[in-house]
C-alpha cells in the first residue's frame, strides 16, 4: 500500500516503494536484484518486477521494487523513492512509476534531463553524481552506488548487503567485490547526507530474522510442477515464460526427469502427450501465441484422456501483442478454445508463490482426472521476483489410476462409477489399446455411432464435474455484503483493497477463483450468499471473466465488472475507489 | 531357389505356407464384410476353411518330424510374398465369385509351383517323396477351383460400376 | 527383450481384431502384413511395441496392430512418437504416416525428428495422394495430376522425401513398394533394429484415387547398388533415379538422441535451497 498517506513522519512505514532507472548498460536491474535479496536476508517480504525497452541489450530498464514486514499480494499504487542513474528515456515509464509530492526522487546531474513527470508530481528531488563518484572508484560502477543510497535510506544492514555481494560477484573475483563495496560505501554516505523529513525505513519482522524464500513465479512453477511429480518437459521458447523451461531444463534432470527442446509449440504439446501416454506425467509452459498452436493437441489430450498441464504465463494479446506484460486475456481461448465439446481443467495462481501450489495441484488433478490442465500465470506473476515464506509442503502428487498388470479384456475406456478409467501404460501384457482423437467406444475403436459418442462425452463431462476439489478452487477472505470477485494475479491488488477497506471499518469480501473451470458453482454461490454486490476484476480488456461468470452462474442483483486491458495492472486503490464511490 | 535341405524343413514351409492363405483369406473375408460384400465374405471364409483343414493335416504330420521353429524372414520364399497369399493389390470391394476364384487358382498355382520346383531339385528319396505328395495335393486344388469356377461365367465389363462417388471418412 | 526370448511371437500376435476400413486392393493392407512380419521376427513382445500415427488412411494402423497405439492429430505423430520414446526408451516406437499427413501438415516435425535422430523408425505410406478426403493432390503427387481442388495439376513441384531425410539427418533411409511384403518386411526389421531415427518409405498405390499406381507393380525394382553410409553419395543416387529404386539406400552412423532419464541424483527437496536466503 501507499506509504505516502497513512504514514506520518518518522514512524516505520508499512511498506516501501522504489524504483531504479538507468539505460545503455548502468545496471540497474541488477542493483534492485541486490537490494531484493539484501531485504530478503533480513527477513522483509518484497517483490521485484521490471519494465524495459524494446532493446535485447542496453535499453532503458527500470527495477520496481516493493518491501513491508507483511506478506506483500502487489506493486504498491506510487513510489516512494525513485534513484535514476540516468534519464534517457525514462518518460517510457512514466505511466508505471506514479510519483506523489511525498515521492523523494534522487537523479544524477549529468544523468540527462528529468522527465515532466518527476515536477509534475511534486516529488521532492536530490542530487547525486553517482557516474562521477564511480569514476573516482577503481571499477567501481554508478548501479552500485544507486544501491548503496537505496540501502542507506532504506536502513538495511551494511553487512547483508555485502553478503550478496560477495555471493554475486564472488566468482568475478576479489577485485569486483571490493570495488562494488567501496561503491556501496559511497552510495551509504551519500544517503546519509540526504536530509529528508520522512525515513524509509520499514521494521524488520522481528529480529530473528525469518528465512524467506526468493523466487519468481515461473521458478515458482516449475518447482511446483516437479513437487507435483511432472518428469517429463517438453519446450519452446516464448516470452514470457521461457524461464519456466530454462529452470525446469537442469532441475529436471536432477530428479531423474528430462525435458526436450521442441520444434514448435504443436510438437511441444504433443511430446507431453506423448510422455504422458507412456507413463510420465508431462508439462509444457508457452504463452498466448504459443497455447493458440496449441489447442487443436489440448482437445486430442481431452478426448483420449491423456494428463497433461500446459502453464500459460499470459501477455498482452491478441496476436504478438506486448510480449512483456501482463493481461489475463487469454480466459477465453483456454476455457473455450477446443473445438468441439472438450471439458478439461483450468486453474490460476492467485500470487507468486502460489504459482507453486496451483502448478502442483493442476498436476495432481491432471494426472487424477487424465484430462489437461492449463494454468493461467501472467508476465506479472511469472517474472516477478518475491521474497515470501516458504511455500507449505502438501500432498498433492501425480496419481493416475493406472493398470501395470498384466490384464484380459482390457478397455480403455470403460465406463465407470467416477467416469475416471484405469490406463494401460505401455509394456502391460494385454493392456495394449489405441489411443484416439477419433469418437470411440469403451474399448477405444473408433465409432461415428450417436450411442458411443454420447456415452464418451458424458464421462469426460462427469469426471471433471463430480470431483472432490476441497477448498482450494478459491481463496475466500473477509466478510460484508459487498464482494470482490476476481481471478488469478488480480487477486493481489483486490486483497490489498480490501485489507485497506477493512481498515476503514468497510466490510467487504474478496473471493479469489483459483479454479476457473469447472466452475465451482454451488461453492461460489455459497460464498456469495448474502452479498448485494459483487465487483467483478479482471484484467480484460472486454470483461472475459465477467462475462463467463454471466453464462455460468447466477450472481447477486447488483454487480459491476471492473476491467481493463494490459499493461498496466489495476491497482488496489483504484478497486478500493470503485468499491468506496459505489457504496456512497 | 529354394533350397530346403530336410523333412523338418519341408513341413515348415509346407505348413506356413496353408496359415499365410487361412490368415489371407480371413482378411479377405472382413475386408468384404466391412464392404458389404456378403457373397464374398462368405466364399473367402469358405476357402480360409478349406486352407485351415489343409493346414491341420500338415500340422498332424509335424509331430514326428524335427520341425525348426523359422521366423518370417527365415522361410526361403523366392516372391515377395508366401506363394498362397493372394495378392492384396488384386482385390476389389465389388468382386464377383469368378474374380475371387481366378485369385485363388492362381493362388493354389503358385504353391504347386513351389512344390513341384521343390521335387525336381531334391535328392533325398524321403524328401522328395514328402514334396510329391504336397504338388499333388496342390494339384488337387487346383483341379477343384476350375471346376468350381465352371458355375461363374466371367462378368461382364461393367461389373465394377458404382453410381456413387466415394465418401470422405475423416 | 526378457520376454521376447521366452515366448516366439506369431504374424498374428502383432494383429488386432479391428476389422480395417481400407478399400480393398489398398496398399496399406500389405503394409500392415509388412509390419507384423517384421514384429514377429524381431520377437519383441507386442506390449513393448507402441505404433503412432496422425490423421489419413495409413494412419489408421495402430488400431489394427496388436500393440499400444496412438491416433492423434494431423501431422503431428512423429513429435508424440519421440516424446513417448524420450520417456520411454525401453519401447520399440514405430509412427505410420502418409504423404499428406507426414511431408505436407508434418512438415516441419519431419526435419526436426531426422536432426533429433530419436530412435524410432518412420514409415511412410506414399500413395501420392489424399485419400480419406476424397482424392487431393499431395507433396508428392506429379504437377500435372489433375483433381477438382487442383483443376490441371498443382503445377508444384513434387516433394522428395528422401533427401530431404538425408539432408536433414535421419540415419537410415529406405524405399520399399507394399506390394513386396517380404522385401518391405525385411527392410523394416533392418530400420527398426537400426539405432537413430530409420525412415522408411513405402510406395503404397491407392486404387481409388490413383488406379494408374496400379502398374507400380511393373515399375518397381531393387536397387542395383549396395548401401552406403555416405549421404552425399546417397542423395545423388536418389536424386537421379527414376524413383522405382527399392531397398536400403543410406545407414549411417550418428549415435541416437536420448537423455538420461529415471535415475535421480538430488531429492525433489533439495532443489529448493537454490531458492532459499
Amino acid at each position: 500500500m501507499s506509504s505516502s498517506k497513512r504514514n506520518d513522519a518518522g514512524n516505520p512505514r508499512q511498506s516501501v516503494s522504489i524504483a531504479i532507472v538507468g539505460s545503455g548498460g548502468t545496471g540497474a536491474l541488477t542493483a534492485g536484484a541486490m537490494l531484493l535479496e539484501a531485504a530478503g536476508r533480513v527477513g522483509l517480504y518484497g517483490l521485484m518486477t521490471r519494465s524495459v525497452g524494446p532493446q535485447i541489450r542496453g535499453g532503458e530498464a527500470a527495477a520496481l521494487l516493493r518491501f513491508s514486514a507483511q506478506p506483500l499480494a502487489c506493486m504498491g499504487d506510487s513510489y516512494d523513492l525513485l534513484i535514476a542513474i540516468d534519464w534517457r528515456n525514462a518518460d517510457r515509464f512514466a505511466a508505471e512509476i506514479a510519483l506523489t509530492k511525498d515521492s523523494v526522487v534522487i537523479g544524477d546531474p549529468r544523468g540527462g534531463d528529468m522527465p515532466e513527470m518527476v515536477p509534475e508530481s511534486g516529488a521532492r528531488t536530490a542530487e547525486i553524481a553517482m557516474k562521477a563518484l564511480a569514476k573516482d572508484i577503481p571499477g567501481g560502477r554508478q548501479n552500485m552506488i544507486a544501491l548503496g543510497v537505496a540501502v542507506g535510506l532504506l536502513g538495511l544492514p551494511e553487512a547483508d548487503l555485502f553478503a550478496v555481494i560477495e555471493k554475486q560477484l564472488g566468482k568475478k573475483g576479489d577485485e569486483a567485490v571490493t570495488a562494488s563495496k567501496a561503491a556501496i560505501e559511497v552510495g551509504l554516505a551519500e544517503a546519509a547526507k540526504l536530509d529528508h523529513a520522512v525515513p524509509l525505513s520499514v521494521p524488520s519482522a522481528n529480529a530473528e530474522k525469518p528465512e524467506r524464500w526468493m523466487i519468481t513465479g515461473n521458478e515458482a512453477a516449475g518447482m511446483g510442477a516437479i513437487r507435483g511429480g511432472i518428469r517429463f518437459a517438453a519446450a519452446y521458447p516464448i516470452t514470457p515464460a521461457t524461464e519456466i523451461l530454462e529452470w525446469l531444463a537442469p532441475a529436471l534432470t536432477k530428479v531423474g526427469g528430462v525435458l526436450v527442446q521442441a520444434e514448435d509449440e504443436l510438437a511441444s504439446i504433443n511430446m507431453v502427450i506423448g510422455a504422458s501416454f507412456g507413463g510420465k506425467p508431462s508439462l509444457t509452459a508457452t504463452s498466448g501465441p504459443g497455447l493458440a498452436l496449441m489447442i487443436e493437441s489440448l482437445g486430442l489430450a481431452t478426448a483420449a484422456e491423456i494428463p497433461i498441464v500446459v502453464v500459460d504465463v499470459m501477455r498482452g494479446g491478441p496476436s504478438t501483442g506486448i510480449p512483456t506484460k501482463s493481461e489475463q486475456s487469454d480466459l477465453n481461448i483456454a476455457i473455450h478454445g477446443c473445438h468441439g465439446d472438450a471439458p478439461h481443467l483450468v486453474l490460476a495462481p492467485l500470487s507468486v508463490g502460489d504459482c507453486l501450489f496451483t502448478t502442483q495441484w493442476a498436476a495432481h488433478l491432471a494426472e487424477a482426472m487424465q484430462a489437461p490442465a492449463v494454468v493461467l500465470s501472467d508476465q506479472f506473476l511469472g517474472q516477478t521476483r518475491a521474497l515470501i515464506e516458504r511455500p507449505a509442503d502438501v500432498a498433492f502428487i501425480a496419481q493416475r489410476a493406472a493398470v501395470t498388470e498384466a490384464v484380459n479384456d482390457y478397455r480403455r475406456y470403460a465406463l465407470t462409477a467416477e467416469a475416471v478409467s484405469p490406463m494401460a501404460i505401455p509394456g502391460v501384457a494385454g493392456g495394449q489399446y489405441t489411443a484416439d482423437g477419433l469418437t470411440h467406444d469403451e474399448a477405444g475403436t473408433p465409432s461415428s455411432a450417436a450411442g458411443h459418442h454420447e456415452a464418451q462425452l458424458d464421462k469426460r463431462r462427469d469426471k471433471i464435474e463430480t470431483f472432490t476439489y476441497g477448498d482450494h478452487w478459491a481463496d475466500i477472505e473477509g466478510e460484508g455484503e459487498v464482494a470482490v470477485l476476481t481471478w488469478g494475479s488480480l487477486t493481489g491488488p483486490a486483497r490489498e483493497a480490501v485489507a485497506r477497506l477493512a481498515e476503514d471499518g468497510i466490510k467487504a469480501r474478496l473471493v479469489a477463483l483459483r479454479l476457473i473451470a469447472p466452475l465451482q458453482v454451488e461453492q461460489l454461490a455459497t460464498a456469495l450468499a448474502g452479498c448485494k454486490r459483487v465487483l467483478v476484476v479482471e484484467q480484460t480488456h472486454s470483461g472475459q471473466f465477467y462475462r463467463y461468470l454471466r453464462s455460468m452462474c447466477d450472481l447477486p442483483d447488483e454487480v459491476r465488472a471492473f476491467h481493463r486491458a494490459g499493461p498496466l495492472q489495476i491497482r488496489p486503490s483504484e478497486i478500493d475507489a470503485q468499491i468506496r464511490e459505489w457504496r456512497s | 531357389m529354394t533350397n530346403l535341405t530336410n523333412i523338418g524343413d519341408l513341413l515348415a514351409h509346407a505348413y506356413q505356407i496353408e496359415i499365410e492363405a487361412v490368415e489371407r483369406y480371413q482378411m479377405l473375408a472382413d475386408q468384404m464384410e466391412v464392404h458389404n460384400n456378403s457373397e464374398l465374405e462368405k466364399l473367402f471364409r469358405k476357402l480360409a476353411y478349406h486352407e485351415g483343414q489343409h493346414a491341420e493335416e500338415i500340422r498332424t504330420q509335424m509331430t514326428d518330424a524335427n520341425v525348426p521353429e523359422l521366423k518370417p524372414g527365415e522361410f526361403r520364399w523366392a516372391g515377395p510374398d508366401s506363394p498362397e497369399a493372394v495378392d492384396l493389390g488384386d482385390i476389389h470391394y465389388m468382386m464377383t465369385p469368378w474374380h475371387a476364384l481366378q485369385l485363388a487358382l492362381k493362388a493354389e498355382q503358385q504353391a504347386f509351383a513351389f512344390f513341384d520346383e521343390f521335387r525336381r531339385s531334391a535328392s533325398d528319396p524321403d524328401i522328395k517323396r514328402l514334396a510329391d505328395e504336397f504338388a499333388e495335393e496342390e494339384e488337387e486344388h487346383v483341379a477343384m477351383v476350375l471346376k468350381e469356377l465352371e458355375k461363374y461365367p466371367e462378368p461382364d465389363d461393367d461389373w465394377d460400376d458404382d453410381p456413387d462417388p466415394p465418401v470422405s471418412p475423416e | 527383450m526378457s520376454k521376447a526370448q521366452a515366448v516366439a511371437y506369431k504374424q498374428g500376435d502383432y494383429k488386432s481384431k479391428v476389422k480395417p476400413i481400407w478399400c480393398p486392393g489398398c496398399g496399406d493392407y500389405h503394409v500392415l502384413i509388412s509390419i507384423t512380419r517384421a514384429l514377429a521376427e524381431i520377437g519383441v513382445a507386442p506390449e513393448d511395441v507402441a505404433v503412432i500415427s496422425g490423421i489419413g488412411c495409413s494412419s489408421r494402423i495402430p488400431a489394427y496392430t496388436n500393440c499400444y497405439g496412438f491416433h492423434g492429430v494431423h501431422g503431428r505423430s512423429l513429435a508424440l512418437a519421440a516424446g513417448l520414446k524420450v520417456a520411454r526408451p525401453d519401447l520399440t516406437v514405430l509412427i505410420t504416416s502418409g504423404d499428406g499427413d507426414g511431408f505436407s501438415i508434418g512438415g516441419n516435425h519431419f526435419l526436426h525428428a531426422c536432426r533429433r535422430n530419436v530412435d524410432m523408425t518412420y514409415i511412410v505410406m506414399d500413395n501420392r495422394v489424399y485419400g480419406m478426403t476424397k482424392g487431393q493432390p499431395s507433396p508428392t503427387t506429379e504437377p500435372d495430376w489433375d483433381s477438382a481442388l487442383s483443376p490441371g495439376g498443382t503445377g508444384l513441384r513434387p516433394f522428395h522425401p528422401l533427401v530431404i531425410a538425408l539432408a536433414s539427418g535421419a540415419n537410415f533411409v529406405a524405399r520399399t513398394f507394399s506390394g513386396d511384403p517380404n522385401g518391405t518386411a525385411r527392410v523394416l526389421v533392418e530400420a527398426i533394429r537400426h539405432p537413430g531415427f530409420s525412415f522408411v518409405e513405402i510406395l503404397s498405390p491407392c486404387v481409388t484415387f490413383r488406379p494408374d499406381e496400379k502398374e507400380w507393380k511393373n515399375m518397381v525394382h531393387t536397387a542395383p547398388v549396395e548401401p552406403t553410409d555416405d549421404a552425399a553419395r546417397a542423395a545423388r543416387r536418389i536424386m537421379t533415379d527414376d524413383g522405382f529404386n527399392l531397398g536400403v539406400l543410406y545407414r549411417g552412423h550418428r549415435a541416437p538422441y536420448q537423455p538420461e532419464i529415471g535415475t535421480a541424483s538430488v531429492d525433489v527437496a533439495d532443489l529448493e535451497e537454490a531458492f532459499l536466503l
